[in-house]
């Protein structure tokens, strides 16, 4: 059920959108109401998680440490795997974002006949990384849709994505790099017996629909035919508050509509992680503990009585018994207690200046 | 610097969001408009294209790629239509007799949708290549011979 509910319920959404605008001519609810809305909750509720993360607590210094921390200056440090300053986060998190580094030493652990066996597996790296630039650059290809004049650089990428020139239309590779992708990573979870344990309907859910969504757009590009140019009309016209439906082929519908439901699912999804991985706390944050000091951030006050109170308060006596003596006798109680309220305050802005957020 | 961070995520997010909107209340708009008024299309007495309107909106880059092998690989020089009429396989020859104004029609569409067809990859200097007289006759010569052979 975990596997066959998604498959049914992404049906059972192009079933709608086929039932809305095939038999019943919905036009307009399904290419014009339904996206607006859906675009609205998608900002809206990406904003939500992100004021919600940006809000909860970061009390400690967690960057994972992955390599040789900042030391003596004979020891060379790793500042992309243990960066030490800003310029060295950004490195790493750039890195993590565009290339999924960690996901590169993702290690597989197999049972040998002499125990366990630890070796690199990079499949889910790899597919991973071609899923999510194919997925990254449809994106940005579909803003052809959007603009007009269309600007330079995405028929650039357009004639990049086609260059084989094979078929016509030309056949984008990321169509099939997203194929390729998400077929592999619903294979991974049905295959894997111990990913298949841990795999919920959550997990399925996002695979199928990014499925539906891609194969309703190749079968409208490469098979059943829309008319472009009212396509073109209605994708403007969103954007410019002058829509008019007119295409009238269920496919583009079914198509729109899974992208709508997609854009009202990511924020409360999994798929978050795309805005939840600049707030990753053992990534972005520079691992200067021994250089900086980090208070947390809600810590009360503590009581202190310094050395300096205490020599204050007992001066007479001290200097009676001929004790000696590190500072000079003050009179009223006020000079230390200001001192001890500076440095109490002092740390954790020091602190708080070092803090990086994505 | 915590909070700056957040509140500069989101307003770069909503600057994304937003851009093909101020993209657009900014740029001219200009509505897609496809002259059909050439010399030829006029002096038709029914204003249609070899196939329907949708046939040819939707799938005229098909048809003109069949055409292309059928006429460089099989040397299979003759379109029949739904209706029957017998056309040449040329998208110089056919298509742009009536649609003499490509500039006008074929990139209209084209450069409003996106698409960029490598037609002229070929026709360009396939054209240069016909304007010598020699090269217009052999060309000549062979539609004859295929002409000749497929009857």
């Amino acid at each position: 059920m975990r596997i066959v509910g998604p498959i049914i319920a992404v049906c059972a959404l192009a079933g709608i959108a086929w039932l809305g605008t095939g038999p019943l001519s919905l036009y307009t609810l399904f290419g014009v109401i339904i996206p607006y809305c859906a675009f609205a909750a998608f900002v809206v509720g990406f904003i939500i998680r992100i004021l919600n993360w940006g809000r909860s607590a970061v009390p400690f210094r967690i960057p994972t440490t992955a390599g040789q921390e900042k030391s003596l200056p004979w020891i060379k440090q790793n500042k992309l795997d243990n960066p030490s300053s800003k310029a060295g986060v950004v490195g790493r998190m750039a890195l993590e974002v565009l290339f999924f580094r960690s996901l590169f030493r993702n290690a597989s652990t197999e049972k040998t006949e002499d125990g366990i066996a630890i070796g690199s597996a990079k499949w889910l790296w790899l597919f991973a990384l071609i899923f999510h630039w194919s997925m990254l650059i449809i994106v940005l290809r579909h803003f052809r849709l959007f603009l007009d004049p269309i600007p330079a650089w995405i028929t650039a990428l357009e004639g990049l994505d086609g260059m084989f020139q094979i078929g016509l239309p030309v056949i984008y590779l990321t169509d099939l790099g997203i194929v390729a992708g998400i077929t592999f990573l619903f294979i991974r979870r049905v295959v894997v017996p111990r990913i298949r344990y841990i795999s919920q309907t959550i997990d399925y859910f996002p695979l199928v629909l990014l499925f539906g969504i891609a194969l309703a757009g190749i079968i409208m590009r490469y098979f059943t035919k829309v008319d472009m140019s009212a396509v073109k009309e209605l994708t403007l016209g969103l954007v410019r508050f002058t829509p008019q439906a007119t295409v009238t082929e269920p496919i583009f519908y079914i198509h729109i509509f899974l992208v709508c439901c997609l854009l009202v699912y990511f924020p409360w999804s999994k798929l978050m992680h795309a805005g939840g991985i600049f707030l990753s706390p053992t990534r972005n944050m520079a691992n200067n503990s021994r250089a900086v000091r980090h208070v947390n951030p809600w810590n009360y006050e503590v009581k202190k009585h310094t050395y300096e109170e205490y020599e204050n308060e007992n001066w007479e006596k001290m200097q009676a018994l001929g004790l000696p003596l590190d500072y000079e006798h003050v009179k009223e109680e006020e000079p230390p207690a200001e001192a001890e309220a500076g440095a109490a305050e002092g740390a954790p802005e020091a602190a708080n200046t070092e803090d990086s957020e994505g | 610097m915590k909070k700056t961070g957040i509140i500069a995520f989101v307003v770069i997010f909503c600057a994304l969001a937003l851009l093909p909107f101020a993209a657009n209340a900014i740029s001219p708009k200009a509505p897609l408009e496809l002259d059909y008024n050439t010399p030829a299309i006029k002096s038709l007495e029914e204003h249609k294209c070899i196939e329907s309107t949708e046939f040819m909106r939707s799938s005229h880059m098909q048809l003109l790629d069949s055409w292309r092998n059928d006429v460089v690989r099989n040397g299979d020089i003759v379109y029949t239509a739904t209706d029957g009429t017998k056309y040449e396989k040329s998208l110089d020859d056919s298509c742009l007799t009536c649609h003499s104004n490509p500039e006008e029609f074929c990139d209209k569409c084209h450069s409003y949708e996106g698409v960029n067809p490598y037609c002229w990859d070929c026709h360009d200097s396939f054209g240069l290549w016909r304007q010598n007289e020699s090269n217009e006759a052999l060309y000549q010569d062979f539609l004859a011979s295929v002409e000749g052979g497929q009857e």
